[in-house]
């Protein structure tokens, strides 16, 4: 990075510091995908309305992030803001709900499992959304991360 | 290295280990339910259970029935087929699994068409009528007694039946055994004791010949 020239926005390649952080947040995004699908389709757990809203915003990430590394594409972090921001937002709230702050009346959970359920635990002990909340908040502060690198 | 190369390499790695979740998961769930019906070996059949076919049959098939279930639908005929084949060999032992709301109600139906002897005659019009009371979302199993009005049933007994303690009883048992045998969804079958795991019609045949050749059947 001793060149003079200002860095470019996307595409430059193997000098660029944000892939590091991106690298992070995109491999977050990939256990949070791999582990929800895990919980779902081989532990049998039903997902209820609201892990559903936050695997919308987590699913995608793997690839919009996984296509910014493999062309070293900073504008890639533009495209998963949102979807962090959104998936990160929905996992509070949900967490919230499973805490019993928030009343779970506000959501139609009625069809399927309970966004409340004691059963959104692994292990018996951490609750599925405060992993997903966890994991949001890594990807968003690598994502924040990475784009105060590319403008530098 | 090429970061490509640390892009791909960590998709491999990340799936190569949720393939070995999988096969570690899926045994361990396999010998807890296999344990589980070994425990309770005594808890699969109950005196109290409707039995297809010959009562001292080589091959018992315990089916975890959920009236509202559409594969219990679909599986219905198939397993009678099965019990009809096999000359004798093969009997189905039919247990209750109300999984769906609504089906303990249709259950109780059935069980006091049981107390008339008319249980198979009943099962098979609530099983053909199933799409219409059975939506998961809104059933009506009430409408079963309608569909049954015609299969010559003293119908006052039988709503009287319908929610005595010997049908209650009957659901409490199913129930608690159910949940002893780790079954959490329907149908779940056991044939001569061994869990079904791998589901299917193809699986659930295979095991029935495996037990059939292990009985000496011709």
């Amino acid at each position: 990075m001793s060149e003079e020239q200002p860095v470019a926005q996307h595409g430059n390649g193997r000098n660029a510091t944000f892939w590091m952080p991106l690298f992070l947040a995109w491999l977050l995004a990939l256990l949070a995908t791999a582990g929800a699908l895990f919980l779902g389709e081989v532990m049998g757990k039903t997902p209820c309305v609201l892990c559903w809203y936050q695997r919308i915003a987590m699913f995608p990430l793997v690839l919009v992030l996984g296509m910014g590394l493999y062309a070293s594409d900073a504008r890639s972090v533009r495209y998963a803001l949102p979807l962090a921001g959104v998936g990160w937002g929905i996992a509070a709230y949900h967490l919230l709900v499973f805490w019993g702050v928030v009343s779970e009346g506000l959501v139609p959970c009625g069809k399927g499992s309970s966004c409340a359920d004691a059963d959104v635990q692994v292990a018996g002990a951490v609750p599925i959304p405060l992993l997903s909340l966890a994991a949001f908040t890594g990807i968003l502060v690598a994502l924040w991360m990475a784009r105060a690198r590319a403008r530098t | 290295m090429n970061r490509k190369w640390i892009v791909l390499g960590t998709v491999a790695a990340v799936v190569l280990a949720f393939v070995a979740g999988v096969v570690v998961f899926t045994n361990r769930s396999n010998q807890e339910v296999k344990q589980a019906a070994q425990t309770f070996s005594d808890a699969l059949v109950r005196p109290h259970s409707p039995i297809f076919g010959n009562p001292v049959a080589k091959v018992t098939i315990v089916e975890f029935f959920d009236p509202s279930c559409e594969t219990c639908r679909a599986f219905y005929p198939i397993v009678k087929r099965m019990v009809n084949a096999s000359f004798g060999q093969v009997r189905l032992v039919v247990r209750y699994a109300p999984l769906h709301h609504g089906s303990d109600t249709a259950v109780k139906i059935l069980e006091a068409a049981r107390q008339q002897g008319k249980y198979w005659e009943a099962l098979e019009r609530a099983l053909a009528a199933q799409p219409q009371w059975a939506a998961h979302d809104r059933p009506q199993p009430q409408m079963i007694w309608d569909l049954i009005g015609d299969i010559g049933l003293d119908m006052a007994k039988a709503r009287a039946d319908a929610n005595g303690p010997a049908v209650d009883q009957v659901l409490r048992q199913d129930m608690a055994d159910m949940q002893a045998l780790k079954v959490d969804r329907t149908p779940g079958f056991f044939v001569n004791g061994t869990p079904l795991r791998e589901f299917g019609e193809a699986q659930l045949k295979a095991l029935v010949e495996q037990e059939l050749k292990k009985a000496g059947a011709p």
